[in-house]
């Protein structure tokens, strides 16, 4: 942070989200506006552009920048098996219960960002030995952040300060280690891990819902919405799920108070697990 | 020194609605002191962001919440702040207010190593409040919380930071001090004093 957030303000923010929606079609107008503003600093701070009407001249006229600005504006700061206590659960009791239901399993990673909780879920279901038997889909709004998640690349500090430490809380008789390979200040993850899931490009906010699924997972993403829009993307997730269907947000986001909040069943109140009851 | 009567002390100003307070390393048992000592008359909403174990979720609301006085709540995203409750960042998360009076959590990178960033809090606090908030700084072993401090301050907002001759570890209490140009710089008890003889709107 720095002292260029007081000269940042709203209207300027407002004009900046004008461009974006009219010129490439993506809607900002209702993130969430403290982090919004942090986040439009951070570009400013990073490509030394002074200000906000210069952030707007040059979205405007390079479309590659935009691309670059789009990667900065989200946030993707992530952990594998972040918050151990809810992989635990799954691994114990949601997934042996869904999986004893169906013969397959389609799950969505929506907002999956470097890939982190894409990784995280495929060591689960390889050790649970369920990986044919499930489908997975992975979306970002960021076509940059998605590659990155194909590739399995983790800077070594994060993997050890960090996804080691929670795996091992995760599960202490084993090791994350099993599950990459140190190269050059970098952990590599296995690929094959994600080798049949299936990584694209979605806008929660613009795009349309395209399939059902059984279980998705959408941690930390919501927070950066506003209530309006968590309202709107909770009916898409609804929309998105079979009945008996399961969504897990994270431990410190909740639903209580949207719309479809009473068409979904309160699984696990502390890891944030619900299931949809009706359509 | 004379008093202007156009600016009456904090303690007769009936302007505050809201106080935040950030502390680090040694702030603990400080807090625990202010919340078990804090008249339940005193409502005003406090916003507290105390560095914190990441991995630890749990524990931290009840350990605060043993002597305290007051309701502590580890706000979820978007939860309205009320009059009379404590309201405490959660682990791994930076808790910001909005416009609204609506919390908002955020998993941003670190600021300043922190995730809770005290600077954040009291940034986003004070630009919510404007001159109708109280900063406090306790120790802590960073500046985590300094720029926020000098943030509100210019905003007009009431400023104290903790004696650093009290402070177990001053170099958060130094760094605001430097910053912000406190109006205050207290003990724990003057501070508890100031809060329990605040006048309320």
């Amino acid at each position: 942070m720095s002292q260029l957030i007081e000269d940042i303000e709203i209207i300027d923010l407002r004009n900046l989200i004008h461009v974006i929606q009219s010129q490439y079609n993506y809607d900002f107008s209702n993130y969430a506006i403290s982090s919004f503003k942090r986040r439009v600093i951070r570009v400013i701070e990073i490509y030394k552009l002074g200000s906000v009407k210069r952030l707007i001249e040059r979205v405007q006229s390079e479309p590659k920048f935009f691309k670059d600005f789009l990667s900065e504006i989200t946030v993707n700061v992530t952990e594998m098996f972040r918050d151990p206590t809810l992989w635990r659960e799954l691994r114990d009791k949601l997934l042996p219960e869904i999986y004893s239901k169906l013969k397959e399993v389609k799950i969505w990673h929506a907002g999956c960002s470097s890939g982190e909780e894409v990784f995280s879920m495929a060591i689960l279901l390889k050790e649970l030995g369920l990986t044919k038997r499930t489908h997975i889909v992975a979306t970002d709004i960021d076509h940059n952040i998605i590659s990155k998640a194909k590739e399995g690349k983790i800077s070594l500090k994060n993997m050890l300060d960090i996804n080691d430490k929670n795996y091992t809380r995760f599960m202490p008789s084993n090791s994350l280690s099993n599950y990459y390979k140190v190269d050059n200040n970098y952990a590599f993850l296995d690929k094959t891990l994600v080798e049949n899931t299936v990584f694209k490009e979605h806008d929660l906010v613009k795009s349309e819902v395209f399939t059902k699924f059984d279980l998705i997972l959408c941690r930390n993403v919501m927070i950066y919405f506003s209530q309006s829009l968590q309202n709107d993307v909770l009916n898409k997730f609804h929309q998105s799920l079979f009945i008996g269907g399961h969504l897990i947000v994270g431990s410190k986001e909740s639903i209580s108070w949207c719309d479809a909040n009473v068409k979904f069943g309160i699984v696990n109140s502390e890891e944030k697990i619900y299931r949809k009851i009706k359509d | 020194m004379l008093k202007s009567l156009n600016s009456p002390s904090v303690e007769e100003n009936t302007k505050y609605k809201a106080i935040v307070i950030g502390g680090s390393a040694g702030s603990f048992q400080v807090m625990v002191k202010i919340l078990s000592e804090i008249s339940n008359t005193m409502d005003l909403p406090i916003i507290l962001c105390l560095h914190r174990l990441k991995h630890i979720r749990n524990g931290f609301v009840e350990a605060l919440q043993i002597k305290s006085r007051k309701k502590i709540i580890e706000p979820e995203d978007k939860e309205s702040l009320k009059k009379g409750n404590v309201y405490l960042a959660p682990s791994n998360y930076h808790l910001s207010l909005e416009l609204g009076n609506k919390f908002a959590l955020s998993t941003e990178d670190m600021v300043n190593n922190s995730r809770p960033s005290i600077d954040l809090t009291i940034q986003s606090s004070s630009y919510v409040f404007k001159d109708k908030i109280i900063g406090i700084m306790l120790s802590g072993a960073n500046k985590d919380g300094a720029l926020g401090m000098s943030i509100l301050k210019k905003r007009g907002g009431f400023c104290i930071v903790q004696d650093p001759l009290e402070s177990t570890i001053n170099t958060m209490p130094n760094a605001a001090i430097e910053q912000a140009n406190p109006d205050r710089i207290l003990n724990t008890d003057g501070i508890i004093k100031l809060l329990n003889s605040l006048k309320l709107s």
